[in-house]
């Protein structure tokens, strides 16, 4: 609008100075596509942030990571296949929930609670796999307790196990509302956050594997 | 494990310190002021109005408000605290003990660093953000109106567990950034540390929402032809402090929390073995501290523009070249952190790139001092409170400046680090930037949040206070870092102090003249409120949006929204002669209030209550309720409602009224 | 948009096909995706399990550059990041955090080494050795 804008200038006593078609207003930053007032960008800052917790939690395990404190290192304890298999694990519930969305653009409630089921499903897995892990690693004594290597380990992969216990709870609740109202435009635009969520998990997961467990077994 | 302790965990009788006389009268004070105050406002049957028009408001302009006075109301015991330490010291200096022991002037330096700058400047910055940037950018409210509520309740929330470690327990003793192993579960076994961490996790959540919440409406809500170099300043400084809180805010939180699962789980991150390194905290807490700082300037820095163009009757000088130097000290402030431990033991490489970066800094800085210089040069100036603050800023903070640089020489630093002189630098950076900037702010915005002005004596008595006291207050202390003497001593071998200690705790009552005068000086506006009237809701010849408005304005502050076609909106508005809108006003959609914000941020409390108390049946009681009443507001679909156009349009017929000199 | 429930309501008046400026997934866009993020997740899994280089630093830096390429690839295919959506803010925005993570992460690792090797108290011998 800002180019209309100066166009106006040239004689004074025409230029508007409020909008009258009113009510709602039109912001600058809307472009002619439709806005949902912000929120999707809101919810991508609050990403943003979030990626930066996980930055200092990365940032930890890369100074105390080989601080083993003469404890286990990542190559006596980790378990490339396991980690593997749920990695598989969360990039299936990724593409289950991108299947959810398109689902969801045809506006067909059922599949879109059913492909929102099996995503939660593969949640469920990975959190299973990364619980046994964390048990399977306290057996053997390697507890967070031990070294700082373990701390950091710990914090940061319980971080985004936490990240997605806490996405599966939304799942219910969001299941629960489209249930009860269907597709409505808060609801659509509430999965489309939980989305942007489910999918930034997998990235941070990226990080995760390669960084803490490959090459945590590589040093 | 017996049963009170099951109970109430680590809380037992010996948590009250009914042994400290200067906690007993306090507390009584505490307890007779406020219990004055929640009586008045029972026998006024007050509590269903603050309910309904405050507590539960959505309205960015209340929410503002509510902010600003949680900072007054802290800086009040922030304050005590300071008054305290200089009486300590200026006792103690003269060759006794003082009257304070030192475990409680520990915990006094830490509480008025925690609250000064969390309790204090944060929710001034916020609070006249949120009150000033929807009128600028020409909104009616912010992106998130029930998240602007949550974030105010969770940070009073903060502010709420500080003021009980004062009566239950204690407060950390470990200076206002609790470095380990010192804040460690070793050294620090006591609850001090644990309401630290979590009065700034809770208080925390609260800003990184309101930060989160305040980039979107600024990005996403300018009204029509507002470009981005368009928006005033004040807005670009908010748009900039709030980016650097979203940015900064997640790593405190991340460090804190390793910090907590060190005192809670045992793990190793801090710890003196099994290869924790206390360091690594340094590094982190740091890289948020630093933008932190930057946080509170920036916004001042915004209203000295706003000030300085106003009463000068002029555009902002060199308004480009103002916005980029806000964007690369938004840049810049991420990459100086170290200088904050130069002597540490980093290398000669690192510590003198953080030392250039640093020195770096100062020319963006030093720019927008000329270009308030130049705005000021053959104006009209106008020398209002705000202008003398601005003045009193301009002088003042130079040599803050100046000092900075100073210290950002890492061989320099050697020797002035951890010194008065130091403690006098960030004070004067602090005071005679943050703080006059917030007062010339309130002074500034006041009329338009209440409709009448403040009174211009009591404000120049304040400044006055202020601007003596802190020279009186700080100049010794420069000289006392020079010469050596740490900061947080309680205690002193060398007499030969004394008098400078003396000097700086007289300053520290000129202050303290200057604080009450500003009470005072809300106490007489108030009681002469029809004298200090404004009817016109532009009582400075102001340039931007919001004086557009009535003052106070509107709930919708705007029934149309308006259309920008200028940096100066209202100024180009003005002299265009622009005719208000008489008629035509449709229904207004706007959010309604909801209680929800207060009790999740009540339950935040409790919740932290038991973390810190280690009452573990109430953490999770406490976490299950916070978590199911936020799950049970998602459920509630129907938030908005319409003014209905009669509202509108009789709000309207009032203030063309009042424009025309009628009722008021 | 003048305030939030107005967008909100402008939304419910458009009808449910808008994705607030976000681009739309696709059921091509979202296989491809999966597709390449299997290939890119298994490679360095067998480079690392199967110790293909031989050289751990070969097979690191290959680690972190799929890592890399990975990262890019979910966020094009399954969080659609463009230029143009929300006006291209929501790519500012990624690109600043991308930077301030880099700060954190590099600037971090920078200084707490130098703090190791300047600071970390030396063996008795490592100190004899010292003496002039």
């Amino acid at each position: 609008m800002a180019h209309t804008a100066s166009t106006l200038e040239v004689d004074s006593t025409d230029v508007k100075f409020y909008v009258e078609d009113d009510g709602h207003g039109h912001g600058e930053g809307e472009h002619g596509h439709a806005s949902d007032g912000g929120t999707m960008l809101g919810f991508w800052i609050y990403l943003m942030s979030d990626c930066l917790i996980f930055a200092c939690l990365f940032a930890t395990h890369a100074v105390l990571g080989r601080n083993y404190a003469a404890g286990p290192s990542p190559a006596d304890l980790f378990d490339l296949k396991l980690i593997l298999v749920s990695t598989f694990m969360l990039l299936l519930s990724s593409i289950t929930y991108g299947f959810a969305m398109l689902e969801m653009d045809k506006d067909r409630v059922k599949p879109t609670l059913v492909w929102l089921a099996v995503t939660f499903f593969f949640g469920g897995c990975f959190l299973g796999l990364e619980l046994y892990e964390f048990s399977h690693l306290f057996h053997e004594g390697a507890t967070p307790q031990r070294s700082a290597f373990l701390s950091s380990f710990f914090t940061l992969v319980g971080t985004h196990g936490l990240h997605v216990t806490f996405g599966m709870i939304w799942m219910i609740v969001l299941g629960v509302q489209v249930w009860q109202r269907g597709l409505i435009p808060d609801n659509k635009r509430r999965l489309m956050c939980l989305s942007m969520f489910w999918h930034f998990l997998d990235v941070v997961w990226i990080g995760v594997f390669s960084f803490v467990y490959l090459m945590g077994v590589l040093q | 494990m017996d049963f009170t302790q099951l109970i109430f965990g680590r809380l037992t009788l010996d948590a009250f310190p009914v042994h400290e006389p200067i906690l007993v009268a306090t507390f009584l004070v505490v307890l007779l002021g406020g219990g004055a105050v929640l009586g008045a406002v029972t026998y006024y049957k007050l509590w269903g109005y603050l309910w309904r028009e405050w507590f539960t408001s959505i309205d960015h302009k209340k929410i503002g408000v509510m902010y600003i006075v949680l900072a007054i109301i802290m800086l009040l015991r922030g304050f005590a605290d300071a008054l305290m330490m200089r009486l300590q010291q200026a006792m103690a200096s003269g060759g006794g003990e003082g009257y304070l022991n030192s475990h409680h002037y520990d915990q006094i330096f830490t509480a008025h660093g925690v609250i000064m700058i969390f309790f204090v400047a944060m929710p001034l910055v916020t609070g006249l953000i949120n009150l000033v940037v929807p009128l600028q950018i020409g909104a009616r409210d912010v992106a998130f109106p029930f998240l602007n509520n949550f974030s105010f309740w969770m940070t009073a929330a903060g502010a709420v567990l500080v003021m009980i470690s004062l009566f239950v327990g204690e407060f950390a003793q470990t200076g206002w950034l609790a470095y380990p192993p010192l804040s460690g579960v070793d050294y620090s076994p006591g609850v001090g540390v644990d309401y630290y961490i979590w009065a700034l996790q809770v208080a925390g959540v609260g800003t990184l929402l309101s930060g989160i919440n305040l980039v979107v409406t600024i990005v996403k809500m300018r009204c029509p032809g507002m470009t981005l170099m368009k928006m005033p300043v004040f807005v670009w400084t908010a748009l900039c402090t709030n980016i650097l809180i979203v940015a900064i805010f997640p790593v405190l939180t991340a460090t804190l929390a390793l910090l907590s699962l060190d005192r809670y789980v045992g793990t190793n991150f801090f710890t003196n073995d099994l290869g924790g390194n206390p360091m690594m905290y340094v590094n982190l807490i740091w890289i948020w501290g630093h933008p932190e700082v930057y946080v509170l300037i920036l916004p001042a820095f915004g209203v000295f523009s706003e000030v300085v163009s106003t009463f000068s009757g002029k555009r902002l000088f060199g308004y480009t070249s103002m916005v980029y130097a806000t964007l690369v000290i938004t840049i810049l402030s991420y990459i100086v952190w170290l200088h904050h431990f130069f002597t540490m033991g980093a290398g000669a490489s690192v510590n003198s790139f953080f030392g250039i970066t640093t020195m770096i800094i100062s020319i963006p800085t030093g720019a927008k001092l000329f270009n308030w210089l130049f705005t000021m040069y053959r104006g009209r100036i106008r020398f209002d409170v705000p202008m003398l603050w601005t003045v009193g800023f301009m002088i003042t903070f130079v040599i803050g400046g100046m000092t900075g640089v100073l210290l950002a020489v890492p061989p320099a630093d050697f020797v002035l680090h951890n010194s008065l002189f130091l403690v006098a630098h960030f004070h004067n950076v602090i005071i005679g930037g943050v703080v006059f900037g917030m007062f010339a702010g309130i002074y500034y915005w006041f009329p338009k949040a209440f409709g009448f002005r403040l009174d211009p004596f009591w404000g120049k008595v304040s400044f006055w206070g202020w601007l003596i006291g802190f020279y009186l207050a700080f100049m010794p202390l420069y000289a006392l870092g020079l010469m050596g003497v740490t900061r947080r001593l309680s205690q002193f071998e060398d007499t030969s102090l004394y008098w400078y200690f003396v000097v700086a705790g007289i300053g520290s009552l000129f202050v303290l003249g200057g604080i009450l005068a500003f009470i005072m000086q809300v106490y007489v506006s108030i009681r002469d409120r029809e004298r200090l009237r404004d009817t016109t809701g532009d009582p400075w010849d102001g340039r931007t949006l919001e004086w557009s408005t009535s003052s106070p304005p509107p709930v919708y502050n705007f029934a149309f929204t308006p259309m920008v076609h200028d940096l100066d909106a209202w100024w180009d508005m003005k002299s265009r002669g622009y005719k208000r809108p008489l008629e035509g006003f449709q229904p207004i959609h706007m959010p309604k209030n909801t209680g929800t914000g207060i009790i999740l941020a009540g339950l935040s409390v409790v919740l932290a209550f038991a973390l810190i108390w280690h009452i573990w049946w109430l953490v999770i009681v406490s976490a299950v309720a916070t978590a199911a009443v936020a799950i049970w507001h998602t459920f509630d679909y129907n938030r908005d409602f319409y003014i209905p156009a009669d509202e509108v349009t009789q709000a309207e017929d009032e203030r063309t009224r009042s424009l025309a000199g009628g009722s008021v | 948009m003048s305030s939030a429930p107005n967008a909100a309501n402008a939304a419910a008046r458009d009808g449910a096909d808008h994705h607030g400026g976000a681009a739309h997934g696709s059921f091509r866009g979202y296989m491809i995706g999966f597709l390449l993020s299997v290939v890119l997740t298994i490679i360095p899994f067998w480079l690392v399990m199967g110790d293909v280089f031989g050289n751990n630093m070969v097979t690191a830096v290959f680690v972190l550059e799929l890592g890399v390429v990975q990262i890019f690839v979910h966020m094009y295919y399954f969080l659609h990041m463009n230029t143009k959506s929300e006006g291209g803010w929501t790519m500012m925005a990624l690109i600043f955090t991308v930077v301030i993570v880099l700060i954190a992460l590099i600037g971090s690792m920078w200084v707490m080494h130098h703090l190791n090797t300047h600071m970390m108290p030396m063996s008795p011998e490592h100190m004899m050795h010292q003496m002039p």
